[in-house]
């Protein structure tokens, strides 16, 4: 049954790029093709990232609501960029080769990742709750801070960092395509091969430990992973916070199953058919010039209420 | 055989268990007795590594907690906690299946598959194989959980309160189980009971606790008497002696 419906995802998928790449091309297909490809490619790792971020992190929280979003993992990726700038300056800042500053943010990321959202995870005694209160209250507190130091900063050096700081999907930077797809592949790659040990993981930390898994490793493991995939999507088309919960939700009531075999690539699949699917509609269908990612976070932000108040019920 | 020496663990100022020094034979049916926060559960889950310890030593045969691999550990020795977290959307043949994870980490053979067989026969659970946990009764889903404990297939099994929401015939077919475990194949069963009757009738050694501190161990004719249930107990129930067989006031 899976098996199928995987297919079936793919088939859209497949028909969702065709689209993307071909209709209303106007020029020559020598220019257009790798000039969408690219985009395309960027599209594709992001969706990917994000939704196996977000099933990743919601493995190892025990929850189907908290995403990296919601806790604020891009908000701090973003204030990590925005505080570089405010405390380098543009000049210097732009001087460093993009690909220095990339990974350097990259590390810092994982760093104050594992920091704040690490002893979060870590504690023996869940409490949904305090860890939900303080992701919304770190992600505020990311969000104040970038928002302080753009205040603070010369206009024009607040055109460099504009560009992190909205989701956008039609102007995506492709210069940094490269590096990117290496690191998100290989996360990718990794999340895959530790695919089984998070089914174990998902029975819950006594359950992990009793069938010889160490919890507290594995937490550590995917949060670096997590850290990595949402750096990387903010970095191509800035935060877009419903998308995960959105694309996960999807993928547990398509492919009902409790296997990240069958999780994972269900997630990516529904992931790159909304990204792709959604923009060939908006763009090149319908002409709007409303951004994709209103009406992602549109979606996204009511099934987030629908499941806050179905789960508060039970 | 499980020594435990000079163990003691508390929460903040609070012990909860002071200078335990134990060994549980190999082989057999042990049973772990006492009143409620007498340390039992917290005994148990210091011995399955579930919580780190702080002082005092414990060894399972060869392999020392804290420092032995705990996939090796996991081959050897299984638990069944008190209040066991549920991934509710699991089915009960999924559930099962993860018995086997330590020994094939993801890719289960033949014999992995065979032995999940025979675990759900064996705790007559093929009928409900196929629904998913939350659609079960409390009794139903405890002994799918048992039947994982049993898939995975370690000489240690230790049970905390495993007659929780077990009725009558369920609770004596698991007692019978875990004897016949015991002899035949060699296990050891550590269990904590509530019901001393239990105890009495099924335990080949019993070991008492009460407020952090081991009490009086032994086979369960030479331990069990008034005094036994004065002490650690307080209560006034008196154990009367039926055809050969130890019943305890209730």
């Amino acid at each position: 049954m899976h098996a199928k419906r995987l297919a079936f995802l793919s088939l859209a998928l497949g028909v969702a790029i065709t689209g993307y790449m071909v209709l209303g091309a106007r020029g020559s297909w020598s220019f257009i093709l790798p000039f969408r490809g690219a985009k395309l490619a960027a599209l594709l790792l992001v969706a990917m990232s994000i939704s196996t971020a977000t099933l990743l992190f919601q493995t190892i929280a025990r929850n189907r609501i908290l995403t990296p979003s919601i806790m604020g993992f891009d908000a701090l990726y973003v204030m990590i960029v925005t505080l570089a700038v405010f405390f380098l300056g543009s000049r210097n800042f732009l001087a460093i080769p993009e690909l220095v500053t990339y990974l350097t943010a990259l590390a810092v990321m994982v760093l104050a990742a594992l920091l704040l959202f690490g002893t979060l995870l870590l504690q023996t005694r869940e409490d949904i709750m305090r860890m939900m209160l303080t992701g919304v209250i770190l992600g505020a507190l990311f969000r104040s801070l970038t928002s302080f130091a753009t205040r603070m900063i010369d206009p024009n050096e607040y055109a460099v960092i504009q560009v992190a700081s909205y989701a956008r999907f039609n102007q995506i930077d492709t210069d940094l395509l490269g590096v990117s797809a290496l690191l998100c592949l290989g996360a990718l790659l990794a999340a895959w091969r530790i695919r089984h040990r998070l089914d174990v993981l998902a029975l819950g930390r006594e359950a992990a430990i009793n069938l010889g898994l160490n919890p507290r490793r594995a937490a550590i493991e995917v949060l670096i992973l997590v850290a990595v995939l949402v750096a990387v999507s903010t970095a191509f088309v800035g935060p877009i916070a419903f998308l995960g919960l959105l694309v996960v939700s999807l993928a547990h009531l398509v492919t009902p199953s409790g296997s990240h075999a069958i999780l994972l690539p269900s997630a990516a699949l529904i992931s790159a058919l909304t990204l792709v699917g959604g923009q060939t509609l908006l763009d090149r269908v319908l002409g709007l010039s409303t951004p994709l990612a209103v009406v992602i976070d549109f979606l996204g932000g009511i099934l987030f209420l629908a499941l806050l108040l179905t789960r508060m019920r039970r | 055989m499980i020594s435990v020496s000079d163990l003691s663990y508390g929460y903040r100022d609070t012990p909860i268990l002071t200078d335990i020094t134990l060994e549980i034979p190999k082989g057999g049916v042990t049973a772990l007795i006492g009143p409620n926060g007498a340390g039992k559960s917290t005994l148990l889950s210091l011995i399955a590594r579930l919580m780190p310890l702080q002082s005092g030593r414990i060894m399972v045969d060869e392999l020392k907690i804290g420092t032995c691999a705990s996939t090796d550990l996991a081959q050897r020795l299984s638990i069944l906690p008190q209040v066991p977290e549920i991934a509710a959307r699991l089915t009960v043949a999924e559930l099962v299946a993860f018995g086997r994870y330590p020994y094939h980490k993801g890719r289960p053979g033949a014999e992995d598959l065979a032995q999940v067989e025979t675990a759900i026969e064996v705790f007559d659970l093929q009928a409900l194989a196929h629904r998913s946990l939350d659609t079960l009764s409390g009794g139903q889903r405890q002994r799918a959980l048992l039947a994982m404990i049993y898939a995975q297939d370690t000489d240690y099994m230790l049970l905390d309160e495993p007659l929780n929401n077990l009725d009558i015939a369920a609770s004596r077919a698991l007692m019978q189980l875990l004897r016949q475990m015991a002899e035949t194949h060699g296990r050891t069963i550590v269990i904590v009971l509530h019901d001393i009757n239990y105890a009495a009738a099924y335990a080949d050694h019993i070991v008492t606790m009460k407020e952090g501190h081991l009490g009086p161990c032994g086979a369960p004719r030479d331990i069990v008497t008034d005094a036994l249930l004065r002490d650690v107990f307080q209560t006034d129930a008196k154990v009367r002696r039926l055809d050969g067989k130890m019943l305890i006031d209730v």
